[in-house]
């Protein structure tokens, strides 16, 4: 094998749980030393049985920059070490209160190049009803020291049908994202996921309702793509070049290996996972088979939330019969041999993908 | 050789859901040592889960115990369990055509019930002796004297030796069975007249055929016997008689006078026994049949669906394999332009017909959509023809009507008398015309009305037990038909009508039933990927219309660290809720929204 994957790194440690979200973390970091030596030696594993070269790194989380900088140095040298390569693209999460120049000095001296800020809003009361620690502030702040450590490459998460938001304050956190210069903007719907503090309140939280939620999301396609972020994802947007070399491997179905509890891999034609338990994974516990990939429905399904669409070609007869009506409504664009969604279809996307794969 | 008349005792038990009938009978069962402690489930004789689940019975079982009494003489009691609701009311009326005496068991915490009420007045009208039981006395709310003064003030019978028991803790049960012993008469000797057997129930047995559970009245029955069906001639030779124990039967080759027991004569189907008939001797037939025997008619009738029309045959099956142990279950093909083919279903009421729908789910696995249920209409037409109608989809073109006629009951409400005034409303809400009111006791009443059964059959029992804090009882009586004002509502989605959501009601109800339906419709059927007009119509009148606007956005979560399982899943669980809803024209429809229509009383 000798080809490039991406690596994903799972860091499941925050400081505090946000109440709208369900990933794996934990606010206990007594055994984060021993975690981080496992997921080095699950690094060096891999790679005395598997040549290739990793092209990109991406630490995620829970908060990477809950740890100290010299842990997430320590994986990206092991990443470079095992791999024996310097990958090209290497992101870590960051929460914009954690935010030190000294910190941001030493990750990019171990080579991370790009910063992913949980910025959610640029409105306070908005990023309050989120959980979220850190004021607008805090946030220019943190993107201004990372930048003067030597960051050009700064990605912003940006949150949309949130408690009050509106249009004009939506406009708002747009537009601070613009000023800051960075490159990459991930706007996110809610989703209210089970067993959250909001899924549970959802009635008390001040919702935008489905139509409002709709909008905001229409709005936020425009507005971005008139500050110069070009949706290529049904989520996500850039300045022309910025884009997630890391992230488009999942939607491209290409290989990345997940090291870390909770994190996902696809390797060769194979899913594994390890599973949301970090005793699990420093005892060492090997990733659990989730099943094959590449199927046509898979290639569907994660082709369309790409901006580029995919090849008719997938498509069986009775699909191809949807999609006139599709095109007419306004939910789909086609060229000759590709299909690919409008924002207003990226809004019905599981009502799509699930017509297109019946 | 057959058991001495004065030892017998033929009883049955009568209560209102929940006074403790069914554990009352399992305390008998203990004490006659009937049932081996280990082998005692919690009221043994409710076998069918949805019986121990709801509370009530929904066949009627009989068993026979040996009790020594205080005496000293042997006495052979025979438990005849009786179904306790009103969609029951015959098969209720030929289980105590069994006995000579029932006990009337009454919640010591409750009071006299409607269901009570009307089963005993049912046993009255076939001379049981009547034997008062307070149950429950264990619990902290009991009050045995208010309720024997209760009992005395409205049935008339004295209380003063009506045994105060607790069923589920066991205090006083002995004294039951003496008081069965002592006050309940023997059953006389017939025995050498000829042979006349009531059939009070009857079920299929995939070895044996049907067993027919009967009441000898007058004559004997043996083994090798030629026994008629006087209804319908048949004849069967009988292959075994003998006594129901409470988990098995036990052979005896002969039956006589004033016994109770089970005949299996190769009976094919229970149709060929049905409840209420007169089994007789081929050699030496009786001069008249029994009193009292009529055919069910189904009251209510409902289309019912397979939600995958691939399950139609299981449907077909499971319905026959019901109809074996079920006689006023009815059913034929028919089919729908929106739900494709199915079976129009008859039911006694609502509750038959729920637990029917529950059985097919439960037992059989099957998921199923139902159209409103509908009574039977008489329209008269213009040519002097009259037309019989239980499925909205066959409702003449109105001009071709003279009039219509549809079923009327006499309903009575047994209540609390602070909630007079918000029964009455309900009752006027139903367009039911105010007949009486009586002071059962100073705060309790029955209220009688009459009311047409299509105001009924929905959730008018749920209303009335919504509006007075579950206090309430019902019961009704199909007293005939009455002409009505009638007119046929059609609901079009998208243009398109949904002929399984048409429904016949009264004139005066249209408009604002309606409005309701549609924005129940609007509020159960979910955004689609374009606008659904919902439109309610008479005739070719739309009359009420709401819209379903567009899908603007489904759940867009962070496909995040390449979790590509949980996408999946996701995608997975909404394709399985599509499964859920039919398919009409080009809008879904959960079966929520057929649910919906029919509970309209929820404000």
């Amino acid at each position: 094998m000798n080809k490039n994957i991406g690596v994903y790194v799972h860091i499941p440690y925050c400081n505090s749980k946000c109440p709208y979200c369900d990933f794996y973390s934990l606010a206990d970091k007594s055994r984060a030393r021993e975690y981080v030596e496992a997921v080095n030696v699950k690094l060096k594993n891999f790679t005395k049985d598997n040549f290739c070269k990793a092209d990109t790194l991406y630490i995620g989380g829970g908060t990477p920059s809950s740890l100290p900088a010299e842990m997430l140095c320590s994986i990206v040298e092991n990443v470079k070490k095992s791999f024996r390569c310097v990958p090209e693209e290497i992101t870590a999460e960051f929460n914009p209160s954690d935010a030190d120049e000294d910190y941001f000095k030493k990750i990019f001296a171990s080579g991370v190049n790009r910063l992913s800020f949980g910025m959610q809003s640029a409105v306070d009361s908005e990023r309050r009803s989120l959980g979220r620690r850190a004021d607008k502030n805090q946030v220019e702040k943190a993107v201004l020291l990372a930048k003067k450590a030597g960051f050009n490459n700064i990605s912003l998460d940006l949150m949309l049908g949130i408690p009050k938001q509106t249009g004009a304050s939506l406009s708002e956190s747009i537009a601070f994202c613009a000023e800051l210069g960075v490159r990459h903007i991930s706007a996110y719907i809610l989703k209210l996921e089970e067993g959250t503090f909001f899924y549970k309140n959802s009635s008390k939280l001040n919702l935008p309702d489905e139509d409002e939620t709709a909008d905001l999301y229409l709005q936020a396609v425009s507005e971005l793509e008139k500050a110069g972020f070009l949706q290529y994802e049904i989520s996500n947007f850039a300045k022309a070049g910025a884009e997630s070399k890391h992230n488009l491997k999942y939607w491209r179905l290409e290989d990345y290996l997940g090291i870390g509890a909770a994190a996902h891999s696809c390797i060769n034609g194979k899913r594994f996972y390890y599973p949301r338990d970090i005793d699990y994974f420093i005892n060492g516990g090997e990733p659990i088979a989730d099943g094959e990939s590449g199927s046509c429905e898979e290639k569907i399904m994660l082709g369309l939330r790409l901006k580029e669409g995919i090849k008719k070609e997938l498509l069986s007869e009775k699909s191809l019969n949807e999609i006139p009506d599709l095109e007419q409504n306004g939910y789909i664009k086609t060229t000759p041999e590709n299909i690919s969604l409008t924002p207003q279809g990226f809004l019905i996307s599981n009502t799509i993908i699930n017509m297109l794969t019946e | 050789m057959s058991f001495p008349k004065d030892k017998i005792r033929n009883f049955s038990i009568i209560a209102h859901i929940d006074h403790g009938k069914s554990t009352l009978a399992d305390r008998l069962l203990e004490l006659t040592s009937s049932v081996a402690k280990r082998d005692m489930t919690a009221q043994i004789l409710d076998d069918m889960d949805l019986e121990r689940e709801r509370g009530i019975t929904i066949k009627a079982h009989a068993v026979t115990l040996d009790y020594t009494a205080s005496d000293g003489e042997e006495y052979m009691l025979n438990l005849i369990d009786t179904p306790g609701h009103v969609d029951f009311n015959y098969e209720v009326s030929r289980s105590l055509a069994a006995c000579e005496g029932a006990l009337l068991v009454v919640d010591a915490s409750q009071g006299v019930e409607a269901q009570t009420l009307a089963n005993t007045y049912l046993a009255l009208d076939n001379d049981l002796e009547i034997v008062p039981i307070i149950n429950k006395i264990d619990l902290p709310a009991a009050e045995p004297d208010r309720v024997a003064k209760e009992i005395e003030d409205v049935i008339g019978i004295p209380c003063d030796d009506a045994p105060r028991v607790s069923a589920k803790t066991g205090i006083n049960i002995e004294q039951v069975l003496e008081t069965i012993v002592t006050d309940i008469p023997a059953p006389e000797n017939h025995d050498d007249k000829p042979l006349r057997a009531l059939i009070f129930d009857s079920v299929y047995d995939n070895y044996k055929g049907v067993v027919v559970y009967v009441k000898i009245v007058d004559g004997k029955i043996r083994n090798g016997d030629t026994m008629r069906i006087v209804s319908t001639g048949a004849e069967f030779t009988v292959v075994d008689v003998g006594r129901m124990r409470a988990t098995s039967m036990e052979s005896t080759g002969e039956l006589s006078s004033g016994e109770v027991g089970y005949i299996t004569a190769s009976i094919k189907t229970i149709h060929d026994a049905k409840v209420g008939d007169t089994v007789t001797l081929a050699s030496n037939p009786c001069s008249e049949p029994l009193a009292g025997y009529k055919e069910v008619q189904p009251m209510v009738y409902c289309g019912v669906y397979p939600a995958d029309g691939a399950d139609y045959e299981a449907l077909r099956d499971a319905l026959d394999k019901l109809k074996l142990n079920d006689a006023s279950l009815s059913f034929e093909p028919e089919t729908s332009g929106a739900l494709g083919f199915g079976f129009r279903c008859g039911f006694l009421g609502l509750l038959h017909l729920e637990i029917i729908q529950e059985r097919l789910e439960r037992e059989y696995n099957l998921d199923l959509v139902t159209t409103i249920p509908s009574v039977v209409y008489k329209i008269h037409m213009t040519d002097g023809s009259v037309l019989e109608i239980d499925n909205p989809t066959h409702y003449p073109d109105p001009a071709d009507i003279d009039y219509c006629e549809e079923p009327i009951t006499e309903t009575h409400i047994y209540s609390p008398a602070d909630c007079v005034g918000t029964i009455m409303d309900l009752c006027q809400d139903r367009r039911g015309t105010y007949v009486g009111m009586d002071y059962i006791t100073p705060d309790r009443v029955d209220i009688t009305y009459m009311m047409p059964l299509n105001e009924i059959i929905y959730d008018f029992f749920d209303s009335l037990k919504s509006r007075t804090r579950g206090y309430a009882s019902l019961d009704y009586e199909i007293k005939g038909y009455e002409q009505s004002k009638l007119v046929k509502l059609d609901v079009l989605l998208n243009g398109d009508i949904v002929d399984a959501l048409s429904f016949i009601l009264h004139a005066d109800k249209a408009y604002p039933r309606a409005r309701k339906i549609a924005e129940k419709l609007k509020a159960n059927i979910p955004r689609q990927m374009f606008e659904i007009p919902v439109q309610i119509a008479i005739g070719g009148k739309i009359i009420a219309r709401e819209t379903v606007k567009a899908m603007r956005k489904d759940v867009l979560a962070k496909c995040y660290g390449g979790d590509i399982s949980r996408k999946k899943k996701l995608l997975e669980k909404q394709k399985e809720g599509k499964k859920r809803m039919r398919q009409f024209g080009k809008v879904e429809v959960p079966q929520e929204a057929f649910m919906a229509v029919l509970k309209l009383d929820d404000e």
